[in-house]
């Protein structure tokens, strides 16, 4: 069994999060990922935001900074910016990553800054107790929706597509296989990559819209998730309540440090 | 930079960027805003010459982060704003407070509230300096009235900064940005640049949070082989979260003390004049200006007056401006803004010594003669 207690920081246990919720899981498929690629823990920041996922950085052993609500990424390209040598790999929840820090995320993915960010999208804001996010379905229920959300939602992995991002893909926390291959990609990746992971929330989400156990939102996870190649031969409405899973968009972009170290050896010395 | 440089004519915002560069900046994220571009503008033409990092981020909040960010592995790093922007940036300010983390933010300060003046100046920020951040908190702010003094306390700013692990805010307004002066830098042996104190044992003894007997525990660059927690939670001496009332309770204590206690090396001031005055004159950055003219308006004429220049106005300077202030029979406090320091003079003085706001709430600089009216009148 692979040993995660090598990239834990086990005197933080027990972790905050409520029995049967996913973050647990995105974690294991990220440590196994960065063991996959053997990257040194001291070359690794992992940054966060505020929200139950944020709270990952915290239990892991490296260098690792939980920032503000929605800022992760602008902490994050700070610190790339000053060390492109350093992994920057960002987590944030949907709230945190694209309501108030929507504008961070769109810049980050036009830059094309060399970091990876990780969405667990669950759909609504867990930490404060299942408020209405750019995330949560139409129609589906929030404290702050109690009669159904009448927003139309986000489509994150499109958003960063369409912003700029080299690479974005989508799994869930149920395809933990896949999961950890993506986030090995997206490591590797040179540019901003971002992995959306559907996550299930049973305390803020499941509970009020009738996926009354995490086993639930799990099966709900495996039964909607359309591999990209598979939707591919399907028809829209074979595809409609579904989402696509996989390696959604990978180009070759310039990336922001290496643009900037070149500009600083095309000007250094002039005065 | 080794020796001592011909003279420049310079802009006060221009100061500050070649002040900030003595000092060992070579990080700045900002975001444009009059009447503060020229240092973001200065900033990103020399510092990809020298190796260092600029960039120009979506908004002040990302700014705040972004620097905060670069200085966690080890720059030196400075933002610069106004109003609008200071605004922004405070909830990231109190982050770095919280966390510990050495930054510069400039502040031109031009009139407001809201968009306001934004090509004119102003002095309205001060308390907002003090306490724009949430929470309980000490700041450090410095407040220069002349561009050789942009130059030296941009320089003091991050010498502060690095030394007491916290941010420090350079207040200056849109007189004195914009307007020039010559500024001869000094040589190497008269000033004096620090860098902050790292940790030296082995990493997995480090406590980046911890309650070290100078209340400022070394700091460790990320990537350098100390792997740590940093937060804005409340955290315990390993930078981790906690509840626990009584870890709470020495780490924020901790924080205020680490500023309060060293308040008497931090502070400073000038006082000129009258050396047995009647009427004290309290006047910071380009206001200061108009009292100097005033006194000279002045010369031998009656009331005797004498001049209070607080350089620091968080911490302010409170014995010495008590002890300047005791023998006096009125005191006149120069600022444009509506009295924000004005109130502070009050709850240190002798509610007996009658004090007189002279202000300007208009964007234009004082009129001197409206502060020897003042003096005149206040006794
Ligand atoms: C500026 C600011 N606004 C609001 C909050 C309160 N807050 C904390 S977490 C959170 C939402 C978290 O939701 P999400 O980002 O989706 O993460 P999750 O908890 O679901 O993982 C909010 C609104 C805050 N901490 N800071
Ligand atoms: S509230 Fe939801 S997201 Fe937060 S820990 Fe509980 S299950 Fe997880």
């Amino acid at each position: 069994m692979f040993d995660y207690s090598q990239y834990l920081r086990i005197s933080k246990f027990p972790h905050i999060w409520c029995p049967g919720c996913g973050d647990g899981t995105i974690l294991k498929g990220l440590l196994r990922a960065i063991h996959q690629l053997a990257i040194q823990k001291d070359d690794i920041v992992l940054v966060s935001g505020i929200g139950c996922s944020s709270r990952t950085p915290g239990y892991v052993d490296f260098n690792t900074l939980h920032t503000t609500h929605g800022r992760a990424l602008a902490f994050a390209t700070g610190v790339k910016h000053a060390r492109p040598d350093l992994h920057v790999i960002v987590v944030s929840g949907d709230g945190d990553g694209t309501a108030i820090g929507g504008n961070h995320f769109i810049h980050a993915a036009r830059r094309n800054i060399d970091m990876t960010m990780i969405l667990f999208n669950n759909f609504i804001y867990g930490m404060t107790g299942g408020q209405v996010s750019p995330t949560t379905p139409m129609g589906a229920y929030a404290s702050t929706a109690p009669y159904g959300s009448i927003e139309p939602n986000f489509n994150v992995s499109e958003l960063a597509r369409a912003a700029g991002a080299s690479f974005v893909a989508r799994t869930t926390a149920y395809h933990t296989t896949q999961m950890q291959q993506l986030f090995e990609k997206a490591i590797q990746k040179k540019g901003f990559s971002m992995v959306e992971v559907i996550v299930q929330c049973p305390t803020a989400y499941g509970r009020r819209n009738n996926q009354r156990t995490p086993v639930a939102m799990l099966n709900w996870m495996k039964d909607h998730a359309v591999p990209v190649k598979a939707a591919e031969k399907m028809t829209p409405e074979q595809l409609d309540g579904k989402f696509t899973t996989g390696v959604l968009w990978d180009i070759d972009r310039p990336e922001y440090t290496e643009q900037y170290q070149r500009l600083v050896e095309k000007v250094a010395g002039d005065r | 930079m080794t020796n001592a440089k011909k003279p420049v004519f310079i802009q006060g915002n221009h100061a500050c960027v070649l002040g900030a560069l003595r000092a060992g900046c070579r990080f700045f994220a900002g975001y444009p805003i009059t009447p503060s571009s020229e240092i973001a503008e200065g900033l990103a033409e020399v510092l990809p010459k020298i190796g260092g990092r600029f960039i120009q981020m979506e908004d002040e909040i990302a700014a705040m982060g972004a620097i905060i960010g670069a200085s966690l592995t080890g720059f030196k790093v400075l933002t610069a704003t106004s109003g609008p922007g200071f605004s922004l940036k405070q909830e990231n300010i109190g982050y770095a407070i919280m966390a510990e983390v050495p930054c510069v933010i400039v502040n031109v300060q031009r009139g407001g509230p809201s968009t306001g003046l934004p090509t004119q100046s102003s002095q309205s920020d001060v308390l907002q300096a003090r306490w724009g951040t949430h929470g309980d908190h000490e700041i450090i702010a410095l407040v220069p009235s002349t561009i050789p003094e942009i130059y030296s306390m941009t320089i003091r700013a991050f010498n502060l900064a690095e030394r007491y692990r916290t941010p420090v805010i350079l207040l200056l307004d849109e007189i004195i940005g914009h307007m020039r002066e010559v500024l001869v830098e000094p040589s190497d042996n008269d000033i004096q640049i620090e860098n902050r104190p790292v940790p030296d044992c082995d990493p997995a003894a480090y406590l980046p949070y911890e309650q070290v007997p100078s209340d400022i525990p070394p700091m460790a660059a990320f990537g350098s082989g100390y792997r740590y927690h940093v937060t804005g939670l409340c955290h315990d001496e390993t930078g981790f979260p906690t509840n626990d009332p009584q870890k709470i309770d020495r780490c924020m204590r901790r924080l205020n003390r680490k500023i309060s206690r060293y308040a008497d090396d931090i502070v400073d001031y000038r006082i000129e004049g009258n050396d047995r005055p009647d009427v004290l004159i309290m006047a910071y950055g380009s206001s200061a200006r108009s009292a100097k003219q005033a006194l000279r308006m002045a010369g031998d004429t009656d009331p005797r007056m004498a001049l209070f220049q607080p350089l620091t106005i968080w911490p302010f300077p409170e014995k010495a401006f008590q002890e300047a202030a005791s023998p006096v029979r009125g005191v006149v406090v120069v600022e444009a803004n509506n009295g924000q320091m004005k109130r502070e003079m009050e709850r240190l003085l002798d509610t007996t010594v009658p004090i007189r706001l002279v202000s300007s709430l208009n964007g234009e600089p004082i009129v001197p003669g409206e502060i020897l009216k003042a003096a005149r009148e206040v006794m």
